[in-house]
């Protein structure tokens, strides 16, 4: 056994944060997020298939302010766990490691989610008449 | 009997045997991952197509036989990638022995839960009762 303290693994808050890692954490973070949001599919279809009284319900919370944050938080959940898991699949076959690539497509993934997202609720807006 | 027990010891010991199924779960977790990334396109287009859309043009654009699969398959498929992914999670972060059975068992029952509420959801849109 040594006799001095000896450093234990260095844990989350003793590195300098990177994409490498931001990613990585996002994509879980991404992924349990929009498992939870899967309630609101269940209760989009549910609505529909009961009628119109359960289906204003939903309606109108996706239409509030709070409904908007939500639904724009799964959005960019979505667009971000989907091009980073295609960014997986990609390593999945091997390529993309070196640290220059794996830092671009991780840099690639979080821009782009935002684009994504931005895109989408652009479509939204539109067809509310910019409101 | 006496075959040769090539496990380590420490898996004799938990008495938890070889892990074996890793792998399965690794390519199940890739095709469900696959088939969902033109699916989930898809779906931001229909729920993009439902902003502007009353209760009756609702129902039935998703009445449409070619929409009503597409739903069913990515509603088979998500909750099905999303049972695999929080299985991960749950593994990694909770390690209290009865609250992570307990957590397992839950989320597999509520992704199930889930994916056949849509899916009769679904067919009842599709078969306009």
């Amino acid at each position: 056994m040594p006799q001095v303290a000896r450093p234990r693994s260095p844990h989350l808050d003793i590195y300098r944060w990177q994409i490498q890692m931001v990613s990585s954490i996002l994509h879980r973070a991404a992924g349990v997020a929009l498992a939870a949001g899967s309630v609101l599919l269940v209760c989009l279809l549910t609505s529909l298939a009961s009628g119109p009284a359960a289906y204003a319900k939903v309606q109108g919370f996706a239409g509030s302010i709070v409904g908007m944050i939500v639904l724009l938080g799964f959005t960019w959940s979505l667009a971000y766990h989907l091009l980073n898991g295609l960014r997986h699949l990609l390593e999945d076959t091997g390529r993309g490691f070196a640290i220059k690539t794996f830092v671009m497509t991780g840099w690639v993934a979080v821009i782009g989610s935002f684009v994504l997202t931005a895109l989408v609720w652009a479509c939204v807006l539109l067809q509310r008449g910019g409101a | 009997m006496s075959r040769p027990n090539l496990q380590t010891p420490l898996k004799q010991v938990r008495g938890l045997g070889s892990a074996r199924g890793g792998t399965h779960h690794f390519i199940v977790q890739r095709i469900t991952a696959i088939a969902l990334v033109p699916l989930s396109l898809w779906l931001v287009w229909l729920l993009l197509s439902l902003v502007h859309l009353d209760y009756a043009g609702a129902r039935a654009l998703l009445a449409t036989p070619c929409h009503a699969v597409l739903m069913a398959a990515f509603v088979l498929a998500a909750f099905w990638h999303a049972q695999l992914g929080l299985q991960v999670v749950i593994e990694d972060y909770v390690h209290t022995p009865g609250l992570e059975i307990a957590l397992q068992i839950a989320v597999k029952f509520l992704c199930v839960l889930g994916a056949l509420a849509c899916t009769l959801a679904i067919v009842r849109i599709a078969l306009g009762s």
